[in-house]
């Protein structure tokens, strides 16, 4: 019997293979195609104290090997998510991590104590990317300082696991796990995507109308890995892997680097079958390697 | 249900320059009707996106779809290549399409309903599609159809479901101009509109309509296709029931809106 479980900040799931926040809806749309029940965690798109309508179009456009996104984190808010969301992914057996994202220190904990009663929420992740528009639009995720006051504020308003969501736009992704960790981080999940731009030649113009977008997808996976082997050898609390991911062999990738997750990001819209394929050929490799337990492989390599 | 499934090219033709016509084999067929979208695969690595192309036929037997396309960029490119017996990899059945029971009920009873359908340039095929399912359903339709030039494509269709008028922006066929002025010019009576075409086109129309009902079939830079991204937006009117803002989902809620509904 291969055990393919892994338990992050004591929720244990039943397997690592997770999808990227804001890949995935709240589940429901890629239902259709994989079965729900088959993934370690839904991981739920960000969702803010109130409905925010998001960028102008055009939002997303593709570059070599993946894409660009300027979403601007359109949702419905917190009241619809726990309504609406929540209850659908009550009928599934698999863990919930909600995103969280927010415009100031506020804004989130308001989110986080709205969650706090909510039993399908198992874990939180705080997407620190997000402009704060009180110290002037730079990303809590980028100042150190930043980063450490909003992860011990989120902290201390809510007893569930919290996973602090780095952005990869930093000079020195170790710095930031570790501020994380020591302001009471549970865990990491990291990369975020990374800032790019497309210009149509043609007619001049940039290709997203925010002008700038976040880069996801294979082109990045070489990057998100150094960040992953970075991050979770600066600290000890547990590491969820993404960018990139499309196959198993990806997956384990991440895991051999440290992580002890992963998440299937831009690749569900590829692919919309990659997270439980991954699932598949996890195991497949474990078998084929005679790994007994998954966890032989986090962070193996030398 | 959705599905990403490997389809098979049947035939493959060159309609006018730069269009291209491909008969898939596909069991997306079965579900399939006007107004809506597959997403095709391309075989290159580095363009992962699957390239949203409208339904421009559904075989009797439901066993096969028609695409027609115009080569666009990469992935159009590559698709022009595509011979019979190719496979080829599509996500589909996508969008919602446009609603013939509603259409039905939206003149008044003792006449068939008349329905005026516009198309523009790359608007077109998706008309052909719904004229067949409209006159199957018993509706009358017109179709006008507009051009760049003379280089027309599927005008013979449309005249098996529909009267058929032309409109080309050099005059070189049927009247000089676009589909208004067509329409115009030809003093056609209509009870409501389904209409797809560039922006320009779709919001002369919207503005024409007035009070009677117009369908239009839009078009945004997608990602997933089916509803998870959030990619490709249209503002509307009202809140939208699942965004709870007034944005909704072309690929989901539409790509078919009743123009009244959406802010274009
Ligand atoms: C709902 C819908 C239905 C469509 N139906 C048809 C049809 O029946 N026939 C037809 O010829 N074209 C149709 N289009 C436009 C077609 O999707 C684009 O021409 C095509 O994606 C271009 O791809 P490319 O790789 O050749 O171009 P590239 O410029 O290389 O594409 C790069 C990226 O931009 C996207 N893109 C480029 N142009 C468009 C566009 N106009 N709309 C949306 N995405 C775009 C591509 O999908 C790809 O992700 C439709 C678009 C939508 C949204
Ligand atoms: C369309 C889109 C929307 C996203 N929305 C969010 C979001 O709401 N919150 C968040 O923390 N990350 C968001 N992300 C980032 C992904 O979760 C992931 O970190 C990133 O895309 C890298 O993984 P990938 O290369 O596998 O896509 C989004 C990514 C994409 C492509
Ligand atoms: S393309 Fe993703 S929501 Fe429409």
């Amino acid at each position: 019997m291969i055990k393919t479980e892994v338990t992050i900040a004591g929720v244990t799931f039943k397997n690592p293979v997770m999808e990227g926040s804001g890949t995935f809806g709240s589940g429901m749309e890629y239902s259709e195609f994989v079965d729900l029940n088959r993934l370690g965690a839904v991981v739920t798109k960000g969702v803010a104290n109130v409905p925010w309508p998001g960028n102008p179009t055009p939002r997303v456009c593709e570059v070599y090997g993946g894409m660009l996104n300027a979403i601007g984190l359109q949702n419905p808010g917190i009241e619809v998510f726990c309504e609406r969301d929540l209850p659908f992914l009550s009928n599934y057996d698999t863990k919930v991590i909600v995103n969280v994202c927010g415009r100031s220190v506020e804004d989130y904990i308001e989110v986080v104590e709205r969650l706090s009663d909510e039993p399908r929420a198992d874990m939180l992740e705080i997407n620190v990317s997000c402009p704060n528009v009180k110290e002037g639009a730079i990303a809590f995720g980028t100042d150190p300082s930043a980063l450490s006051n909003i992860t011990k504020e989120i902290k201390a308003h809510t007893k569930k696991p919290v996973i602090m969501k780095l952005t990869p736009n930093v000079t020195n992704i170790a710095e930031m796990a570790k501020v994380a960790e020591d302001a009471g981080a549970d865990a990491i999940s990291l990369i975020n995507t990374i800032t790019g731009m497309k210009i149509d030649i043609e007619r001049r113009k940039f290709a997203l109308a925010n002008k700038t977008g976040g880069m996801s997808g294979p082109a990045i996976k070489p990057i998100a890995v150094r960040m992953v082997y970075q991050a979770s050898h600066a600290v000890k609390i547990p590491v969820i892997g993404m960018g990139g991911i499309a196959t198993a062999e990806d997956a384990i990738e991440f895991m051999m680097a440290g992580a002890t997750a992963v998440s299937v990001g831009m690749m569900n819209f590829v692919n919309p079958y990659a997270t439980v394929e991954c699932v598949e050929g996890i195991e497949d490799y474990l078998e084929r390697h005679g790994i007994t337990n998954i966890n032989e492989i986090i962070g193996c390599v030398e | 249900m959705k599905k990403k499934t490997e389809g098979r090219v049947l035939s493959r033709k060159c309609l006018a320059p730069g269009i291209f016509d491909l008969e898939i084999e596909t069991c997306l067929a079965a579900d399939a009707k006007a107004g809506q979208f597959v997403g095709v695969y391309t075989k290159d690595a580095s363009a992962l996106l699957p390239r949203p192309i409208s339904i421009c036929g559904v075989s009797d037997d439901k066993k096969s779809i028609r695409l027609v396309y115009r080569v666009a960029g990469k992935g159009t490119e590559e698709f022009s290549h595509l011979k019979e017996g190719d496979d080829v990899t599509l996500l589909g059945v996508l969008g919602n399409g446009y609603d013939t029971e509603k259409i039905k009920t939206l003149g008044n009873s003792d006449t068939p309903v008349r329905a005026l359908l516009l198309g523009g340039g790359i608007g077109v095929p998706p008309m052909l599609e719904l004229s067949k399912e409209l006159s199957a359903a018993g509706v009358k339709v017109i179709s006008v159809m507009g051009y760049r030039n003379s280089d027309t494509f599927l005008l013979d269709e449309f005249k098996k479901y529909s009267d058929t008028y032309v409109a080309s922006e050099d005059g070189s066929v049927g009247t000089k101009g676009n589909v208004l002025d067509a329409v115009r010019e030809n003093g056609i009576d209509f009870d409501c509109i389904c209409a797809c075409g560039p922006m320009p086109m779709l919001r002369a129309i919207k503005e024409f309509a007035g009070e009677k009902t117009a369908f239009i079939s839009l078009e945004e830079r997608m990602a997933c296709g089916v509803g998870a991204c959030l990619g490709c937006v249209v503002k509307t009117a009202h809140e939208d029931p699942h965004s709870h803002v007034k944005n909704a989902r072309i690929c989901t809620d539409g790509p078919v809106f009743e123009a009244s509904e959406v802010e274009i």
